[in-house]
């Protein structure tokens, strides 16, 4: 029997924050959500009521459990407001310093028994956990983009994880209805690892002239069923993310998979960025999509 | 387009049976002819274009390496197979950089006439589909005998978390390890690349293989 009862998220007004909070509360816990200033918790609220609002008209919950949900979720800009938390689980920005010094606060807020869970996709949890007077309690919990869609999460014991954390945090994610899959820290996990290099892959491919981006992505679909191409897909996170990602993994793991594609940066410095710019390697109108 | 089918020996293009081989039309009134794999490659200046069946070998290797001269009315295709999985619907048309569009044009139309998708690409070893697939199984099967995760694991990881229909181990199980030994092997000799080299797994099935292939004493 799990005994977390209350679930705090630092980095609430994000993203990926955002989701896990709806995660946390929709399965029942308390739910504290954290951020260093009221806009990106107003955001985070707003994306939230829309979120849990298409869920009711979309039959997949009632008006009252909504608002059972959305009265479980608590929100505060101040740090000592996470005191009672038994699961603390961090998106904040990626960056290791900063997720280190978040660490160090929280061992000064939350009871002995918490547990601090770290939503990185690129940083290892026993450098993050180093923050920390207590790495036993530290956790890697990967989750997917969007977290409240998304089932899987990367479960990672980082060098000094307990096993009773481990075994914790493991339980907290099923009693959440998500899927837990264990991977050793190391940088990437097994998505990451995965998934950064093949993207890199498929654009040197376009710049070794194999072939345009409309049909690497088309052969990767038609061959292998993939919703989406590689390219598609990096024009959907952003490629100035795509760099960032190579950044983190290269310098760690020195695989020249990871490198960052030249073609990659000079599309950055052109301001080619996918999605959000309009133009990456393929142009986007609004929702449409035309070929590069 | 009508096309007329050479052929000598098996095609993993077009196993017996499919029906590609069956709309085939005598030489004599093909616009287009297609040799399949193991049939001797003869240049035919009069067809709209002639079309060379590969394997993990360039088209080069059946027309020879001109730079000057590369081009004219003859294509590779490959129809994209994991292994012993039956054939994708995808065809990979390599021109080369004289190629003519016309000859694209007629290549293109034989194969999404049969109902198929195509994509055009250079003539560069591996081809799109290999060349970004095989780096990635290489590196899964890395990181299963490192034990980052259980091959269950990292399948549903894939799958969960991309959306793919299958995991890259599981995959590369499916197609056989010794065939993805001889594609890497092959994208190896070409590039260079540490990620083209083939994966423990694969080598150690491939050394198998060639056991199994001695008679005992």
């Amino acid at each position: 029997m799990s005994s977390i009862r209350t679930v705090a998220v630092c980095g609430a007004g994000g993203t990926m924050g955002t989701g896990i909070a709806i995660v946390a509360a929709r399965a029942g816990f308390r739910t504290i959500s954290y951020d260093v200033a009221e806009a990106p918790l107003d955001r985070a609220a707003r994306q939230t009521a829309g979120f849990l609002g298409k869920s009711v008209e979309r039959g997949k919950m009632t008006a009252q459990e909504r608002d059972h949900i959305l009265g479980a979720m608590e929100r505060t800009t101040d740090l000592e407001g996470l005191a009672e938390a038994d699961l603390v689980i961090e998106a904040v920005f990626e960056d290791l310093a900063v997720k280190k010094a978040l660490m160090a606060r929280l061992d000064g807020v939350c009871s002995g028994s918490a547990i601090f869970g770290s939503n990185t996709s690129t940083l290892s949890i026993t450098e993050i956990a180093a923050g920390s007077k207590r790495p036993d309690r530290v956790v890697g919990m990967h989750f997917c983009l969007p977290a409240q869609l998304m089932k899987l999460i990367e479960m990672s014991p980082g060098l000094l994880t307990s096993d009773e954390t481990f075994r914790a945090a493991w339980a907290w994610t099923e009693a959440c209805g998500q899927i837990p899959v264990r991977t050793q820290d190391k940088p990437g996990f097994i998505l990451n690892a995965l998934l950064v290099p093949f993207n890199n892959d498929a654009i040197r491919a376009v710049e070794a002239g194999v072939a345009d981006a409309a049909d690497v992505d088309r052969a990767i679909k038609a061959a292998l069923g993939y919703k989406m191409g590689p390219l598609e897909l990096i024009d959907l996170i952003g490629l100035d993310t795509q760099v960032r990602l190579c950044e983190a993994f290269y310098p760690v793991t020195l695989d020249p998979r990871a490198a960052t594609p030249p073609l990659l940066r000079r599309m950055v410095a052109a301001g080619l960025l996918g999605r959000k710019s309009g133009r990456g390697f393929f142009t986007y109108d609004g929702n449409a999509m035309f070929g590069a | 387009m009508r096309y007329a089918i050479v052929r000598s020996g098996a095609s993993r293009s077009f196993p017996d049976g499919d029906p590609f081989l069956g709309r085939a039309v005598p030489a004599d009134a093909a616009e287009v002819v297609v040799h399949l794999a193991g049939a001797e490659f003869r240049p035919a200046a009069g067809r709209a274009a002639v079309l060379v069946e590969l394997g993990t070998e360039c088209l080069g290797f059946h027309t020879g390496e001109d730079p000057a001269g590369e081009g004219g009315n003859v294509l590779g295709f490959a129809r994209y197979r994991n292994g012993d999985d039956p054939p994708s619907a995808l065809v990979e048309l390599v021109r080369r950089p004289g190629t003519s569009a016309d000859a694209v044009a007629a290549a293109r139309a034989v194969f999404e006439e049969a109902g198929l998708a195509v994509v055009v690409c250079g003539d560069q070893a591996g081809r799109i589909v290999d060349r970004l697939v095989r780096p990635k199984y290489n590196a899964a099967l890395r990181l299963l005998d490192e034990g980052l995760a259980t091959q269950g694991d990292m399948d549903l990881t894939c799958r969960l978390g991309l959306g793919y229909p299958d995991g890259p181990i599981e995959r590369v199980l499916r197609g056989g390890l010794a065939h993805h030994h001889d594609v890497t092997r092959a994208l190896f000799e070409t590039y260079g690349s540490a990620g083209f080299a083939p994966a423990r797994r694969a080598v150690v099935e491939a050394q198998r293989r060639g056991k199994a292939a001695v008679p005992p004493d």
